[in-house]
């Protein structure tokens, strides 16, 4: 077996779609958990109150958001230095969940920050880097969808993608390169922190939800994806299974 | 700890479930409109015979 053989659209179609329902299978069983931890478990935080419980979607919204820039931009060295078509399809099957999870960090981090902070948005480093993050997303979308030639319309999206993939770890070290308000971690998973064992598992669990579901939608997108572009190809009729 | 209580969340019940509803809808949202996307771009190649 060459190393290259899952490389290829036609071999990754049927596996891709063979994969994806045990990654959402799986996504939705930590989900099922990591809420039960986090609601009926996990003890209400002594300095924060209830509140705190959505840092169990935001925490792994956020850290997902990064990652799957970083995995975007790794298809992305794939994409241009060994011209694999399916790494530029993986990006675009990637790009609109990390977008949604980036949203949805600003989204939860605000109404966190309100009660929390007293203000729903401030311009800080971490906050304001994590905006970038969405506009690069948003960008990069926006790029591919606009070259109607596919070639130069990826290479355009990996150039694009590994170039500002800098901004991921301006992210993750800005609250310590900066005096942001944003903290540190509430929570840590590393332990040396005051969180009780059940806010350290739903934290886990949620975040491994989030991840397996961004498998499970990337596998299901990138099969679109592959119908969309190689439409008419022989071995797609009649199912290609 | 009665179902009340859950949803009031120490009174800060708008931002728990302000942030929890956000995410549901957005996954929703998500699986719904890559529905459509893989149903569209499978019939065009007749895929959706069975």
């Amino acid at each position: 077996m060459s190393l290259f053989k899952y490389s290829s659209p036609a071999t990754f179609y049927p596996l891709a779609g063979k994969m994806w329902p045990w990654f959402a299978s799986i996504a939705l069983a930590l989900a099922l958990t990591g809420l039960y931890l986090a609601f009926f478990v996990a003890p209400t935080d002594f300095q924060q109150g209830e509140v705190y419980r959505i840092l169990y979607i935001h925490v792994p919204l956020a850290i997902m958001g990064m990652f799957i820039y970083l995995i975007m931009a790794v298809y992305g060295v794939m994409a241009l230095t060994f011209n694999t078509r399916l790494s530029s399809m993986m990006m675009e099957a990637l790009a609109p969940t990390g977008a949604l999870f980036t949203a949805l960090a600003l989204w939860t981090g605000s109404l966190w920050g309100r009660p929390t902070w007293g203000a729903y948005w401030v311009w800080d480093a971490r906050i304001t880097s994590t905006l970038l993050l969405l506009f690069l997303y948003v960008g990069y979308m926006a790029l591919i969808n606009a070259i109607d030639d596919k070639k130069r319309a990826d290479k355009a999206g990996a150039l694009l993608v590994i170039v500002s993939s800098i901004n991921v770890p301006i992210i993750y070290f800005s609250v310590k390169w900066w005096n942001t308000l944003h903290q540190g971690s509430s929570i840590s998973l590393t332990g040396n922190s005051i969180a009780s064992p059940a806010m350290r598992w739903a934290l886990l669990a949620m975040t491994f939800a989030c991840w397996t579901y961004a498998i499970a939608m990337a596998l299901v997108r990138v099969r679109a994806i592959i119908a969309e572009r190689e439409h008419g190809a022989a071995w797609l009729k009649g199912g290609g299974k | 700890m009665d179902w009340a209580d859950f949803f009031y969340m120490g009174g800060r019940g708008f931002y728990v479930w302000g942030s929890f509803g956000a995410f549901a809808l957005g996954i929703v949202a998500e699986i719904l409109l890559l529905r459509l996307r893989a149903r569209r771009a499978t019939s065009v190649n007749g895929e959706n015979k069975k």
